[in-house]
Protein backbone atom coordinates (compact mmCIF):
# COMPACT_ATOMS: atom_id res chain seq x y z
CA UNK A 1 0.00 0.00 0.00
CA UNK A 2 1.04 3.13 0.26
CA UNK A 3 3.84 3.28 2.81
CA UNK A 4 6.48 6.31 0.53
CA UNK A 5 4.39 9.20 2.29
CA UNK A 6 4.64 7.71 5.89
CA UNK A 7 8.11 9.36 6.84
CA UNK A 8 6.75 12.74 6.50
CA UNK A 9 3.71 11.65 8.65
CA UNK A 10 5.54 9.97 11.49
CA UNK A 11 8.09 12.88 11.97
CA UNK A 12 5.24 15.37 11.71
CA UNK A 13 3.15 13.18 14.02
CA UNK A 14 5.62 13.11 16.45
CA UNK A 15 6.30 16.90 16.39
CA UNK A 16 2.81 17.27 17.32
CA UNK A 17 2.85 14.98 20.12
CA UNK A 18 5.91 17.01 21.50
CA UNK A 19 4.44 20.37 21.61
CA UNK A 20 0.43 19.38 22.68
CA UNK A 21 2.89 17.77 25.62
CA UNK A 22 4.80 21.11 26.17
CA UNK A 23 1.74 22.80 26.10
CA UNK A 24 0.30 20.76 28.52
CA UNK A 25 3.50 21.31 30.95
CA UNK A 26 2.78 24.91 30.71
CA UNK A 27 -0.64 24.82 31.30
CA UNK A 28 0.16 22.57 34.02
CA UNK A 29 3.23 25.17 35.83
CA UNK A 30 0.65 28.32 34.96
CA UNK A 31 -2.15 26.27 37.36
CA UNK A 32 -0.02 26.36 39.98
CA UNK A 33 -0.41 29.82 40.77
CA UNK A 34 -4.08 29.99 40.59
CA UNK A 35 -6.48 30.06 43.17
CA UNK A 36 -7.98 26.41 44.00
CA UNK A 37 -11.59 26.34 42.46
CA UNK A 38 -11.26 29.54 40.25
CA UNK A 39 -12.96 29.71 36.83
CA UNK A 40 -9.31 29.82 35.39
CA UNK A 41 -8.21 26.66 36.86
CA UNK A 42 -10.85 25.18 35.71
CA UNK A 43 -10.81 26.22 32.52
CA UNK A 44 -7.50 25.15 32.20
CA UNK A 45 -7.97 21.52 33.40
CA UNK A 46 -10.52 21.29 30.60
CA UNK A 47 -7.93 22.51 28.14
CA UNK A 48 -5.58 20.15 29.27
CA UNK A 49 -8.65 17.06 28.73
CA UNK A 50 -8.70 18.59 25.64
CA UNK A 51 -5.24 18.46 24.21
CA UNK A 52 -4.97 14.97 26.17
CA UNK A 53 -7.88 13.48 24.05
CA UNK A 54 -6.45 15.63 20.48
CA UNK A 55 -2.97 13.48 21.80
CA UNK A 56 -5.29 10.22 22.04
CA UNK A 57 -6.56 10.84 18.41
CA UNK A 58 -2.77 11.38 16.98
CA UNK A 59 -1.37 8.20 18.52
CA UNK A 60 -4.68 5.95 17.69
CA UNK A 61 -5.02 7.08 14.33
CA UNK A 62 -1.26 7.03 12.81
CA UNK A 63 1.06 5.11 15.45
CA UNK A 64 -1.32 2.66 15.43
CA UNK A 65 -2.71 3.35 12.35
CA UNK A 66 -6.45 2.79 12.70
CA UNK A 67 -7.10 6.31 10.16
CA UNK A 68 -5.58 4.09 7.34
CA UNK A 69 -7.89 0.85 8.11
CA UNK A 70 -11.17 0.56 6.64
CA UNK A 71 -14.01 2.48 7.60
CA UNK A 72 -16.21 -1.02 8.82
CA UNK A 73 -13.01 -1.74 11.40
CA UNK A 74 -12.98 1.97 12.53
CA UNK A 75 -16.62 1.85 13.67
CA UNK A 76 -16.27 -1.52 14.97
CA UNK A 77 -13.31 -0.32 17.62
CA UNK A 78 -15.07 3.73 17.84
CA UNK A 79 -18.39 3.07 18.48
CA UNK A 80 -18.26 0.61 21.31
CA UNK A 81 -16.08 3.39 22.84
CA UNK A 82 -18.70 5.98 22.97
CA UNK A 83 -20.08 3.69 25.82
CA UNK A 84 -17.40 5.86 27.76
CA UNK A 85 -19.03 9.52 27.27
CA UNK A 86 -22.10 8.20 29.22
CA UNK A 87 -19.67 6.46 31.84
CA UNK A 88 -17.63 9.14 32.46
CA UNK A 89 -20.87 11.86 32.58
CA UNK A 90 -22.94 9.35 35.00
CA UNK A 91 -20.17 8.31 37.08
CA UNK A 92 -18.33 12.21 37.79
CA UNK A 93 -22.16 13.35 38.28
CA UNK A 94 -22.75 10.60 40.94
CA UNK A 95 -19.97 11.30 42.72
CA UNK A 96 -20.64 15.07 42.91
CA UNK A 97 -23.88 14.49 44.35
CA UNK A 98 -22.31 11.98 46.97
CA UNK A 99 -20.12 15.24 47.61
CA UNK A 100 -22.92 17.48 48.18
CA UNK A 101 -25.11 14.70 49.82
CA UNK A 102 -22.60 13.84 52.59
CA UNK A 103 -21.41 18.19 53.08
CA UNK A 104 -25.61 18.89 53.90
CA UNK A 105 -26.62 15.96 56.25
CA UNK A 106 -23.04 14.31 57.65
CA UNK A 107 -21.92 16.97 59.94
CA UNK A 108 -18.76 14.73 60.51
CA UNK A 109 -17.39 14.77 57.03
CA UNK A 110 -17.92 18.68 56.42
CA UNK A 111 -16.18 19.35 59.75
CA UNK A 112 -13.31 17.14 58.59
CA UNK A 113 -13.44 18.87 55.47
CA UNK A 114 -12.38 21.94 57.30
CA UNK A 115 -9.34 21.88 60.09
CA UNK A 116 -6.03 22.26 59.01
CA UNK A 117 -3.48 20.15 59.93
CA UNK A 118 0.30 20.71 59.88
CA UNK A 119 2.72 19.04 56.71
CA UNK A 120 4.44 16.00 58.43
CA UNK A 121 8.11 16.58 56.79
CA UNK A 122 7.66 19.53 53.84
CA UNK A 123 8.15 22.45 55.55
CA UNK A 124 8.18 24.15 52.79
CA UNK A 125 5.39 26.47 52.93
CA UNK A 126 5.78 29.37 50.58
CA UNK A 127 3.82 27.96 47.45
CA UNK A 128 1.03 26.10 49.46
CA UNK A 129 -2.06 28.65 48.07
CA UNK A 130 -4.85 29.44 51.17
CA UNK A 131 -2.69 29.58 53.85
CA UNK A 132 -3.20 33.51 54.58
CA UNK A 133 -3.20 32.86 58.45
CA UNK A 134 0.46 31.47 58.38
CA UNK A 135 1.85 34.13 56.21
CA UNK A 136 0.50 36.98 58.82
CA UNK A 137 2.06 35.07 61.63
CA UNK A 138 5.71 35.03 59.88
CA UNK A 139 5.32 38.76 58.79
CA UNK B 1 -5.02 -11.84 0.54
CA UNK B 2 -3.11 -10.24 -2.08
CA UNK B 3 -6.38 -9.79 -3.85
CA UNK B 4 -8.66 -8.37 -1.22
CA UNK B 5 -5.71 -5.40 -0.87
CA UNK B 6 -5.95 -4.67 -4.14
CA UNK B 7 -9.54 -2.89 -4.31
CA UNK B 8 -10.16 -0.05 -1.79
CA UNK B 9 -12.21 2.54 -3.63
CA UNK B 10 -15.23 2.58 -2.76
CA UNK B 11 -17.35 0.84 -4.79
CA UNK B 12 -15.71 -1.81 -3.38
CA UNK B 13 -18.94 -3.73 -1.49
CA UNK B 14 -17.16 -5.27 1.68
CA UNK B 15 -19.64 -6.95 2.58
CA UNK B 16 -20.69 -8.86 -0.49
CA UNK B 17 -19.24 -11.64 0.13
CA UNK B 18 -15.95 -13.50 -0.66
CA UNK B 19 -13.43 -11.12 1.12
CA UNK B 20 -12.63 -10.27 4.16
CA UNK B 21 -14.84 -7.39 5.17
CA UNK B 22 -12.13 -5.86 7.45
CA UNK B 23 -9.53 -6.59 5.33
CA UNK B 24 -6.16 -6.89 8.33
CA UNK B 25 -5.62 -10.68 9.38
CA UNK B 26 -7.25 -12.84 11.42
CA UNK B 27 -4.14 -11.74 15.08
CA UNK B 28 -4.49 -8.47 14.12
CA UNK B 29 -7.86 -7.75 14.52
CA UNK B 30 -8.27 -9.89 18.04
CA UNK B 31 -5.05 -7.47 18.79
CA UNK B 32 -7.96 -4.65 18.23
CA UNK B 33 -10.01 -6.25 19.76
CA UNK B 34 -8.35 -6.98 22.86
CA UNK B 35 -7.04 -3.31 23.28
CA UNK B 36 -10.81 -2.39 23.04
CA UNK B 37 -11.05 -4.14 26.33
CA UNK B 38 -8.13 -3.09 27.73
CA UNK B 39 -9.09 0.39 27.45
CA UNK B 40 -12.69 -0.45 29.21
CA UNK B 41 -10.48 -1.75 32.02
CA UNK B 42 -7.88 1.34 32.58
CA UNK B 43 -11.20 2.86 31.74
CA UNK B 44 -13.13 2.09 34.54
CA UNK B 45 -9.97 2.17 36.64
CA UNK B 46 -9.59 6.11 35.88
CA UNK B 47 -13.58 6.60 35.72
CA UNK B 48 -13.63 5.06 39.37
CA UNK B 49 -10.36 7.77 40.43
CA UNK B 50 -12.69 10.63 39.08
CA UNK B 51 -16.13 9.40 41.02
CA UNK B 52 -13.85 8.95 44.08
CA UNK B 53 -12.17 12.54 43.33
CA UNK B 54 -15.66 14.58 42.66
CA UNK B 55 -16.94 12.88 45.94
CA UNK B 56 -14.31 14.57 48.22
CA UNK B 57 -13.68 17.65 49.34
CA UNK B 58 -10.10 17.93 49.27
CA UNK B 59 -7.51 16.39 47.27
CA UNK B 60 -3.34 16.54 47.84
CA UNK B 61 -1.99 18.73 44.81
CA UNK B 62 -0.17 16.32 42.45
CA UNK B 63 2.94 19.31 42.48
CA UNK B 64 3.69 19.18 46.02
CA UNK B 65 3.50 15.01 45.96
CA UNK B 66 5.41 14.62 42.57
CA UNK B 67 8.56 17.39 43.01
CA UNK B 68 11.45 14.90 43.30
CA UNK B 69 14.09 13.59 41.00
CA UNK B 70 16.90 10.72 41.37
CA UNK B 71 20.16 12.50 42.58
CA UNK B 72 18.32 15.50 43.34
CA UNK B 73 20.40 17.63 46.34
CA UNK B 74 18.80 18.59 49.60
CA UNK B 75 19.22 22.17 48.92
CA UNK B 76 17.46 22.11 45.16
CA UNK B 77 13.89 23.62 45.76
CA UNK B 78 10.97 21.58 44.49
CA UNK B 79 11.19 20.54 41.06
CA UNK B 80 7.15 19.41 39.86
CA UNK B 81 6.37 18.10 36.67
CA UNK B 82 10.17 17.60 35.61
CA UNK B 83 10.45 14.14 36.50
CA UNK B 84 7.18 12.61 34.83
CA UNK B 85 7.45 15.14 31.85
CA UNK B 86 10.92 13.33 31.30
CA UNK B 87 9.22 9.68 31.69
CA UNK B 88 6.47 11.06 29.49
CA UNK B 89 8.84 11.82 26.23
CA UNK B 90 10.99 8.68 26.64
CA UNK B 91 7.27 6.80 26.21
CA UNK B 92 6.91 9.27 23.34
CA UNK B 93 9.90 8.67 22.04
CA UNK B 94 9.57 4.56 21.98
CA UNK B 95 6.31 4.62 20.49
CA UNK B 96 8.16 6.49 17.51
CA UNK B 97 10.94 4.28 17.29
CA UNK B 98 8.15 1.20 17.58
CA UNK B 99 6.37 2.65 14.78
CA UNK B 100 10.14 2.71 11.97
CA UNK B 101 10.19 -0.95 13.39
CA UNK B 102 6.69 -1.87 11.89
CA UNK B 103 7.57 0.60 8.13
CA UNK B 104 10.66 -1.53 8.56
CA UNK B 105 9.08 -4.80 8.87
CA UNK B 106 6.95 -3.95 5.52
CA UNK B 107 10.34 -2.80 3.66
CA UNK B 108 12.04 -6.31 5.04
CA UNK B 109 14.65 -4.94 6.52
CA UNK B 110 15.87 -7.30 8.93
CA UNK B 111 18.71 -5.14 10.48
CA UNK B 112 16.56 -1.81 10.55
CA UNK B 113 13.91 -4.21 12.25
CA UNK B 114 16.02 -5.24 15.02
CA UNK B 115 17.69 -1.86 15.60
CA UNK B 116 14.60 -0.42 16.13
CA UNK B 117 12.83 -3.19 18.61
CA UNK B 118 16.40 -2.67 20.85
CA UNK B 119 15.86 1.55 21.02
CA UNK B 120 12.05 0.39 21.75
CA UNK B 121 12.97 -1.90 24.54
CA UNK B 122 15.38 0.47 26.02
CA UNK B 123 12.77 3.25 25.91
CA UNK B 124 10.44 0.55 27.67
CA UNK B 125 12.98 -0.22 29.94
CA UNK B 126 13.84 3.33 30.84
CA UNK B 127 10.68 4.33 31.48
CA UNK B 128 10.13 1.26 33.59
CA UNK B 129 13.23 2.14 35.84
CA UNK B 130 11.87 5.82 36.39
CA UNK B 131 8.71 4.51 37.24
CA UNK B 132 10.50 1.81 40.34
CA UNK B 133 12.40 4.95 41.46
CA UNK B 134 9.27 7.04 41.70
CA UNK B 135 7.69 4.12 43.75
CA UNK B 136 10.46 3.61 45.65
CA UNK B 137 10.93 7.57 46.28
CA UNK B 138 7.15 7.63 46.80
CA UNK B 139 7.41 4.57 49.70
CA UNK B 140 10.29 6.01 51.63
CA UNK B 141 7.99 8.78 51.96
CA UNK B 142 5.75 6.51 53.57
CA UNK B 143 3.11 6.59 50.76
CA UNK B 144 1.67 3.01 49.85
CA UNK B 145 -1.24 1.05 49.63
CA UNK B 146 -3.34 2.12 52.70
CA UNK B 147 -0.82 4.98 53.72
CA UNK B 148 -1.29 8.78 52.89
CA UNK B 149 1.67 11.03 54.29
CA UNK B 150 0.65 13.88 52.10
CA UNK B 151 -2.24 16.33 53.05
CA UNK B 152 -4.87 18.34 50.80
CA UNK B 153 -3.91 20.92 48.75
CA UNK B 154 -5.94 23.33 51.31
CA UNK B 155 -3.96 21.29 54.07
CA UNK B 156 -7.08 19.03 55.36
CA UNK B 157 -6.43 15.66 56.29
CA UNK B 158 -6.35 13.41 53.18
CA UNK B 159 -7.45 9.99 52.60
CA UNK B 160 -5.79 7.04 51.43
CA UNK B 161 -8.08 7.04 47.89
CA UNK B 162 -5.05 8.96 46.91
CA UNK B 163 -2.49 6.66 47.56
CA UNK B 164 -4.67 3.37 46.79
CA UNK B 165 -5.44 4.91 43.33
CA UNK B 166 -2.35 6.08 42.14
CA UNK B 167 -0.53 2.98 43.31
CA UNK B 168 -2.86 0.99 41.61
CA UNK B 169 -3.27 2.53 38.59
CA UNK B 170 0.10 3.28 37.65
CA UNK B 171 1.10 0.10 38.67
CA UNK B 172 -1.30 -1.65 36.22
CA UNK B 173 0.50 0.66 33.69
CA UNK B 174 3.55 -0.42 34.68
CA UNK B 175 2.44 -3.78 34.16
CA UNK B 176 1.46 -3.68 30.68
CA UNK B 177 5.13 -1.42 29.97
CA UNK B 178 6.52 -4.69 31.35
CA UNK B 179 4.60 -7.14 29.32
CA UNK B 180 5.32 -4.81 26.32
CA UNK B 181 9.17 -4.93 27.01
CA UNK B 182 8.73 -8.62 27.25
CA UNK B 183 6.81 -8.83 23.96
CA UNK B 184 9.41 -6.45 22.02
CA UNK B 185 12.22 -9.02 23.47
CA UNK B 186 10.31 -12.12 22.11
CA UNK B 187 9.80 -10.06 18.49
CA UNK B 188 13.71 -9.09 18.30
CA UNK B 189 14.54 -12.80 19.48
CA UNK B 190 12.60 -14.03 16.18
CA UNK B 191 13.33 -11.24 14.36
CA UNK B 192 17.15 -12.15 14.87
CA UNK B 193 16.21 -16.13 14.55
CA UNK B 194 14.84 -14.76 10.76
CA UNK B 195 11.40 -17.06 12.05
CA UNK B 196 9.73 -13.53 10.17
CA UNK B 197 12.16 -13.72 6.87
CA UNK B 198 11.27 -17.26 6.78
CA UNK B 199 7.57 -16.72 7.33
CA UNK B 200 7.82 -14.04 4.37
CA UNK B 201 6.15 -11.40 6.40
CA UNK B 202 6.91 -9.03 9.21
CA UNK B 203 3.00 -8.84 10.22
CA UNK B 204 4.27 -9.84 14.29
CA UNK B 205 5.77 -6.81 14.73
CA UNK B 206 2.85 -4.79 13.49
CA UNK B 207 0.35 -6.49 16.61
CA UNK B 208 3.13 -6.09 18.85
CA UNK B 209 3.31 -2.13 18.05
CA UNK B 210 0.11 -2.06 18.67
CA UNK B 211 0.25 -3.03 22.14
CA UNK B 212 2.88 -1.08 22.41
CA UNK B 213 1.08 2.39 21.49
CA UNK B 214 -1.50 1.37 23.40
CA UNK B 215 1.21 1.47 26.14
CA UNK B 216 1.79 4.90 25.69
CA UNK B 217 -1.80 5.92 24.82
CA UNK B 218 -2.98 4.81 28.22
CA UNK B 219 -0.36 6.92 29.57
CA UNK B 220 -1.38 9.75 28.07
CA UNK B 221 -4.77 9.54 29.91
CA UNK B 222 -2.28 8.18 33.30
CA UNK B 223 0.00 11.48 33.69
CA UNK B 224 -3.15 13.78 33.06
CA UNK B 225 -5.31 12.42 35.13
CA UNK B 226 -2.55 12.40 38.41
CA UNK B 227 0.09 14.57 37.46
CA UNK B 228 -1.41 17.34 35.95
CA UNK B 229 -5.19 18.23 36.93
Amino acid sequence: MEHHENKNEVRNVTIVLSVLTIIELILGFLMMKMDAGSIARLGTKITIVVLMLAKAYYIVGYFMHLKHELRNLIMTIVVPLMLFVWFITAFLYDGNSFRNLRNNYDPHFKEQSTIKKQPAEHNSNEHKEGSHEEKKTME
Amino acid sequence: MSTATTATTATTKWWNGGKSPFNVEYGKLMMWYFLMSDAFTFGAFLISYGTIRFSTNGWPDPNIVFQSYPFKSATSGPAPLVFVSIMTFILIISSVTMVQAVKAGHEMKKNKVATNLIWTIIGGAAFLGCQAWEWNHLHHEGAWWGHNPFLNADLTQSSTNFTNYFFTITGFHGFHVFSGVIINIVMLIMTLNDSFEKRGHYLMIEKAGLYWHFVDLVWVFVFTCFYLI
